[in-house]
């Protein structure tokens, strides 16, 4: 694996790219039990900037926007036992340091849920730019990282039978995000 | 600010009903609390009857629930859980899920019982049912068990930690609803 270097935006293409809420994806997913809880938000709005070899990638979603495939449990997501969504409304990302090398990216930032900030490094790919057919720039980038729930204050669980508990901690972040140059 | 007090107990002398009325004796100024007594009148939850207008005595319910800005629940312990009919009676108030009238809101549980335990379990159970609706389930519990020796027929709690405890969570009710008020503001 090729070492990440410091900050080398000049690979990523200068402008400013806002999210293509349609086509992207923005989603967690948490060990339950047996297998994979899986969740997302939408929609989710998100700029990438980048100008004079500098890049910075920020975001935000709303908790009242969280999808789950049974709508009943939305209701106890925005509770205060998950993401308390009538005091802490907003979900927010800053990078701080976005690093490139090739077409891999790790992006260092603050992540804010719950009312609490906590640093976090998303990895990932940047896809090739390409114009649409619709003559629009476009770029792709996925991002993937790890956090753990009860640092941001989300500590819901449910004890098993074996004194284990249902829900884990660590839940992986997974964005897809599709960029179009304004 | 009007805190709705609902008694998981449709016994007349009901020990939990009467906890509520201790706890209306012992409330901070500008805060009423009304016993609701509809719970006998509610239905068996049937979706098929749960469509719009709601049956007469679950829209009354809902509307109850609607207008106040909190809720303080005493619950008895049956088999070691809730209640059926309140748990029922939950059940409607907790459709359509995602504008429920629970949703938000600030709750407090209480519980009363003739044995040692106080209702302990029940009152878990019932935390667990109103976080799941989305309610916002404030910290605080008084477990009252011995409830015959402990509360008289006006509504009195001989009881001083008890008392103490009541008064403890009403005010982490109001706290929990003056919260809300500021988040709205």
């Amino acid at each position: 694996m090729s070492t990440i270097e410091s900050t080398n935006a000049a690979v990523l293409p200068a402008g400013t790219w806002q999210l293509d809420p349609v086509h992207s994806q923005v989603g967690f997913a948490v060990k339950y039990m047996v297998g994979t809880f899986r969740g997302s938000f939408s929609p989710v709005a998100a700029t990438l900037s980048v100008a004079d070899g500098r890049a910075s990638l920020t975001g935000e979603a709303k908790a009242e926007n969280v999808k789950v495939q049974e709508p009943s449990l939305i209701s106890h997501l925005l509770s205060p036992d998950f993401f308390d969504a009538e005091r802490t409304p907003d979900l927010r990302f800053r990078s701080t340091d976005v690093r490139v090398d090739g077409d891999r990216i790790a992006v260092d930032g603050e992540l804010e849920i719950k009312g609490v900030t906590k640093p976090v490094t998303l990895t990932g790919d940047v896809g090739e730019q390409i114009t649409d057919p619709y003559g629009r720039e476009r770029i792709g980038i996925t991002l993937a990282g790890t956090i753990d729930r009860t640092e941001f204050g989300i500590n819901w669980n449910n004890p098993l039978p074996s004194g284990k508990s249902a829900l884990a901690n660590e839940v992986t972040l997974d964005a897809e995000l599709y960029l179009v140059k304004e | 600010m009007k805190i709705l007090g609902v008694s998981g107990s449709l016994r007349a002398d009901s020990h939990n009903t009467a906890l509520l009325r201790c706890a209306a004796r012992h409330l901070p100024e500008g805060v009423e609390l009304e016993v609701w007594d509809g719970l006998r009148d509610i239905p068996p939850y049937d979706e098929d009857d749960d469509v719009d207008p709601a049956p007469q005595a679950v829209a009354a319910f809902r509307a109850a629930l609607a207008g106040a800005d909190a809720v303080l629940f005493s619950t008895p312990e049956y088999n070691s859980s809730i209640p059926g009919q309140l748990k029922n009676a939950l059940d409607w108030a907790s459709r359509p899920h995602a504008t429920n009238v629970l949703r938000n809101l600030p709750v407090a549980v209480v519980g009363a019982s003739t044995g040692a335990f106080g209702a302990v379990w029940a009152q878990a159970e019932l935390r667990k049912v109103l976080a799941a609706a989305g309610a916002r389930v404030v910290d605080g519990e008084v477990i009252l068990g011995h409830a015959h020796r402990k509360l008289d027929g006006d509504g009195v709690l001989l009881d001083d930690e008890a008392r103490a405890q009541l008064v403890e969570v009403i005010s982490a009710l109001a706290d929990a609803v003056e919260a809300r008020a500021a988040v709205a503001a």
